[in-house]
């Protein structure tokens, strides 16, 4: 089991697309996504656990990534999922753990990149869409945040949003 | 002198079994969680009856009749069963993913019957089944009444399921429009009852929120149950709420009587509300 779910996993194969070489294309295929996670002086401090999914007006949420503790004996780090309150209301609860593409390993703090397809985002339809991220800490907060754009997008910055607790800054670029 | 002692014994039994008479303490379950996620979670839950919302201060819920129902309608077996001083507590292994069920309910009847010139109540735990033994030879004028009382509560693993909320027909039973553990703060939220299996309009609900120790006003709402047996009811804010469906009192008894001898029915539940 532990080994099924490392090879799903979508970190490594994210970050190598995040270094590859940009693409001169005329139309942004790619979005890219810096969520600055914050350190924070605490006695106790343990990495959130982030969820990332996309809301369209009149279509379910799209669950993009979540980062937990997947690898803990038993899948027992799904007890927390829950926390993550507003995305497991809206798509956590209907899902699989781990879920394949999606499951991926808590972050660091510091700025964490992850880059999406269009057709991950399921953002095939030209539209206007909402980026989500959440983020909830053991024996700490829980913060949310939302980041508009469109497709077809434009090349470049495509938004950005501030947290001010368990999320630093946000940003979006399509490329 | 003996009789005479019984006979206060049960009017006290009675009056303790009448099914949450307004000035009377209240009954009620708390989980531990009712929205969890995982393949190998535990609820704990504490069941007690008392003034204060959620505090146990008075009197521990007896677990005789406390059972609960996995999603797939299978009776799950309750673990770590105690009942101290004040409170019971009782476990449940959450192994299946959906909507549990966690209930006490009783079916009981209330009544008297005339016997030597003097009226007396049915002893507590009269049933239909077990009426014959418990009226004495040569009692005459026997009134009786049924009284359903539900106390339960629901948990969710994953996503929330109705598989458990087909009515049995008796008493008061909660049909979910929206779904019990599926509360959020300012959103309404509508249920249905049901009286012996029919949309039972013009019923009382209260809905107090917990935390009652800690603040002046009680902050209860007081709705009805409209035509079709729904009520629709909006949380001020995230918590554990008290919600309590009766039918209605028929009138209060004078000062030292007991009350009149009328169906009842009566129906607790605990919800959780989730902040936005």
């Amino acid at each position: 089991m532990p080994s099924t779910s490392r090879t799903i996993l979508i970190g490594g194969t994210l970050s190598a697309a995040l270094t590859a070489p940009v693409m001169a294309a005329a139309a942004p295929a790619t979005m890219d996504v810096t969520i600055t996670i914050p350190q924070l002086k605490v006695a106790e401090y343990h990495r959130p656990y982030v969820a990332i999914w996309v809301e369209k007006a009149g279509a379910p949420a799209k669950t993009v990534a979540v980062w937990y503790d997947y690898d803990m004996k038993n899948n027992e780090g799904t007890k927390w999922l829950r926390d993550v309150r507003q995305w497991w209301r809206a798509a956590g609860r209907t899902m699989t753990f781990p879920a394949n593409g999606i499951t991926g390993a808590t972050r660091a703090p510091g700025a964490q990149k992850i880059s999406f397809s269009r057709a991950q985002l399921g953002a095939t339809a030209a539209g206007e869409y909402t980026l989500v991220i959440e983020a909830a800490r053991e024996v700490g907060g829980r913060e949310l945040l939302r980041i508009p754009f469109t497709w077809p997008a434009k090349a470049g910055a495509g938004g950005r949003a501030a947290g001010k607790t368990e999320l630093g800054a946000v940003t979006v670029a399509f490329r | 002198m003996k009789k005479q002692i019984l006979g206060l014994v049960a009017t006290v039994a009675l009056a303790a079994m009448a099914v949450v008479p307004a000035s009377a303490h209240r009954q009620w379950m708390m989980p531990s969680s009712t929205v969890l996620s995982g393949d190998d979670v535990w609820v704990t839950v504490d069941a007690a009856v008392s003034n204060d919302l959620f505090y146990f201060e008075h009197q521990p819920l007896r677990l005789d009749t406390m059972k609960a129902w996995a999603p797939d309608g299978t009776e799950v077996q309750l673990e770590n069963k105690a009942t101290g001083r004040y409170r019971s507590t009782f476990d449940v292994h959450l192994t299946q993913k959906g909507t549990y069920r966690i209930a006490s309910v009783s079916d009981g009847l209330m009544g008297s019957y005339d016997l030597n010139g003097k009226t007396e109540r049915l002893p507590r735990g009269t049933t239909a089944a077990n009426l014959a033994e418990r009226i004495p030879a040569g009692a005459t004028n026997v009134k009786t009444a049924e009284a359903n009382n539900r106390n339960e509560i629901f948990v969710t693993v994953g996503e929330p399921t109705t598989t458990l909320f087909k009515p049995v027909g008796k008493g008061i039973e909660l049909v979910p429009v929206t779904h019990p553990n599926d509360l959020i703060a300012g959103e309404a939220a509508t249920f249905q009852f049901l009286l012996d299996g029919k949309p039972a309009a013009d019923l009382p609900v209260t809905v107090i929120p917990g935390g009652i120790r800690y603040r002046d006003q009680l902050g209860e709402q007081h709705l009805k149950t409209g035509a079709d047996g729904k009520v629709e009811v909006t949380w001020p804010e995230a918590g554990m709420y008290w919600l309590n469906v009766t039918t209605p009192q028929a009138g209060e008894a004078a000062e030292g009587t007991p009350p009149p001898i009328a169906r009842r029915a009566s129906y607790v539940t605990t919800l959780e509300v989730l902040a936005p």
